[in-house]
């Protein structure tokens, strides 16, 4: 992982965010993944990709992700500038494919984060201060392959350096 | 302490007794990409040091999603995809072939009792043949076929159990539309479903993959048929679950008085009785997709429509799962039957369901689908409005130019 800490402003959507809200199947079939970061959210936010900055925050409700097992979902997203996204909860296949292309996801069951929150994080302790309503959240710990995944940058870069997976 | 089908599975390949909560590494019996997820994945496996896929005969790539390229850009796609097949002697399933799910099993790539992973949301459709099939992204695909092996959490299992038989004119998509009504689309999120009890002992393969693919439409890791019933035509062992496995969850259902169910935008778990939706105007009717392309799925259709005409202001696409199931309802006269009804046939494969290509709805306009998805912009237009039905429930829209209840054709 290479930034640890984020200091970002959330951009905050509702419950069960399916992937083609998240990125359009029309839009999937290209290796060119910088053209999916013009598409991100347009079925959900036509604004979205006009105000998102770098670095930014997504925040939604539960089960985000659900739906198609496309991993330009993610890319999406991290295209975007998106650098975390925080959710009640995920969709499974969009979680694992977040963690394999090295975007971190938090799952805070119980978060009331605000549109807007100005939000400090640590990503490795798993800490969410969100200090626009001055709280303070823990998520919940990802299985120990995860961290390590997530730690080499994605899974490219883990099985590049250890060749094969390790418990 | 006893075990649940996955539990059972999972164990076998890893050469020791596990339990819901446990993390593995596990080989895989097969593996698979489509032309959505095949180019990134063999990207990823180029970009993860991969030579050689670890078993040529147990991986497979399928042109499906948006086949026959409809633009140069995925025509470019396809060619990578069909280079690194033949670099890497593994078997590429063309255009026009069929829906990867549905290719995968007729061509028997995957097995009761097997562990296969896909680059598909729907690869649980598998748990059809009582088999442990999760769908995971292009990475991990890569990653799988370069190592024949996948890391996984050992899911907790939810057990649908359904009492009674179906009522005549209701279908195996009648009984999981109504199944992810009552779990929701994230209900079994992370977890495994089994599903087992009267109502689908008697189901065919096909109407078992309708079951278990619609697992994917509760959140499911793998949605398995218990395997009673199940018929075959080579020897499989059974893996059935111990009598006292541990369920995180059961649900227990009579479904001897379930009428026909739709699905209203914009969620697959938007479900109700059809008398709710009777009489809502539709535009297009759409029968195909690895949910509902079958030739089972094509027959009921041509029943409904034979020797009659689609109403005036519906169009009709029908989009069979396969070439063999093409070539079956040729032979067994159901194809006519609907062509002259009025419908378009069009290539077998994904088709209009995932608006990539070919029939793309107009703004406003209503569809009444087979298909397993009915999110928001799902066919290609945010401005269009899904319900999805059984094959059935499809004809009859079509015939009648409006949502109707398809048991008067039936009985
Ligand atoms: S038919 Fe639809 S749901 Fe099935 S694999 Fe193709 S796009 Fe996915």
């Amino acid at each position: 992982m290479k930034a640890t800490t984020i200091h970002a402003k959330a951009h905050v959507y509702g419950d069960h965010i399916d992937t083609d809200r998240i990125i359009p199947g029309k839009y999937t079939k290209t290796l060119d993944l910088s053209t999916l970061a013009d598409h991100v959210l347009e079925d959900l936010d036509p604004n979205f990709n006009k105000i998102v900055q770098q670095g930014d925050i997504l925040v939604a409700g539960i089960n985000f992700g659900c739906g198609s097992s496309r991993e330009q979902a993610p890319l999406a997203l991290k295209q975007a500038g998106v650098s975390v996204v925080i959710a009640h909860d995920f969709a499974r296949i969009f979680f694992r494919n977040a963690i394999n292309i090295g975007l971190p996801v938090l799952e805070i069951a119980d978060h009331n984060i605000q549109k807007g929150a100005e939000l400090d994080i640590d990503l490795k302790a798993g800490i969410v201060k969100d200090l626009s309503a001055n709280k303070v959240y823990s998520a919940t710990k990802l299985p120990d392959i995860m961290i390590d995944i997530l730690n080499e940058g994605g899974l490219v870069n883990y099985l590049t350096k250890h060749g094969n997976y390790s418990l | 302490m006893g075990q649940t089908i996955s539990e059972k599975i999972i164990s076998k390949h890893v050469g020791k007794k596990v339990f819901a909560g446990e993390l593995v590494i596990s080989d895989v019996d097969g593996a698979m990409a489509s032309d959505t997820t095949g180019p990134l994945t063999i990207k990823a496996f180029h970009e993860m040091g991969g030579k050689k896929v670890f078993n040529p005969e147990k991986c497979a790539l399928i042109i499906d999603h948006a086949a026959p390229s409809p633009n140069e850009r995925i025509a470019n796609l396809h060619k990578m995809m069909r280079d690194f097949a033949k670099e890497q002697g593994i078997r590429l399933f063309e255009i026009g072939e069929g829906i990867c799910h549905q290719v995968m099993v007729e061509n028997q790539y995957v097995k009761p009792g097997d562990i296969f992973i896909g680059a598909d949301s729907h690869t649980p459709t598998y748990g059809a043949l009582n088999a442990f099939a999760c769908g995971v992204g292009s990475t991990d695909l890569a990653a799988t076929m370069m190592t024949g092996k996948i890391w996984l959490k050992v899911p907790q299992t939810i057990k649908i159990n359904c009492s009674g038989k179906l009522k005549e004119g209701v279908t195996a998509k009648d009984l999981i539309l109504f199944l992810v009504g009552k779990v929701t689309v994230s209900g079994a999120t992370y977890q495994a479903i089994e599903f087992s009890g009267e109502a689908f002992e008697g189901l065919s393969l096909a109407s078992r993959m309708t079951i278990a693919n619609m697992s994917s439409e509760m959140g499911a890791k793998t949605g398995i048929v218990h395997p009673k019933g199940l018929q075959l035509d080579y020897d499989f062992e059974a893996i059935t679950p111990d009598e006292h496995a541990n369920y995180v969850k059961v649900f227990d259902f009579d479904v001897s008085d379930l009428e026909p169910q739709v699905s209203a935008p914009e969620s697959p778990d938007n479900v109700h009785n059809i008398s709710a939706y009777e009489g809502t105007k539709i535009d297009y009717a759409f029968i195909g997709t690895c949910c509902n392309g079958r030739l089972e799925d094509l027959d009921i259709a041509a029943e409904i429509l034979k020797g009659k005409k689609i109403h005036p202001d519906v169009r009709m696409v029908i989009a069979p799962a396969s070439q063999s199931v093409l070539l079956d309802a040729m032979k067994n006269g159901s194809m006519s039957t609907l062509i002259e009804a009025g419908a378009s046939l069009i290539t077998s494969g994904c088709g209009p369901c995932v608006g990539t290509h070919q029939g793309v709805p107009a703004d406003g306009e209503v569809v009444i689908s087979a298909a397993n998805r009915n999110f928001r912009g799902r066919m290609g237009n945010p401005n269009s409005n899904i319900y999805l039905g059984a094959p059935s429930t499809v004809a009859a829209a079509a015939l009648e130019g409006y949502i109707v209840n398809p048991k008067k054709y039936l009985l």
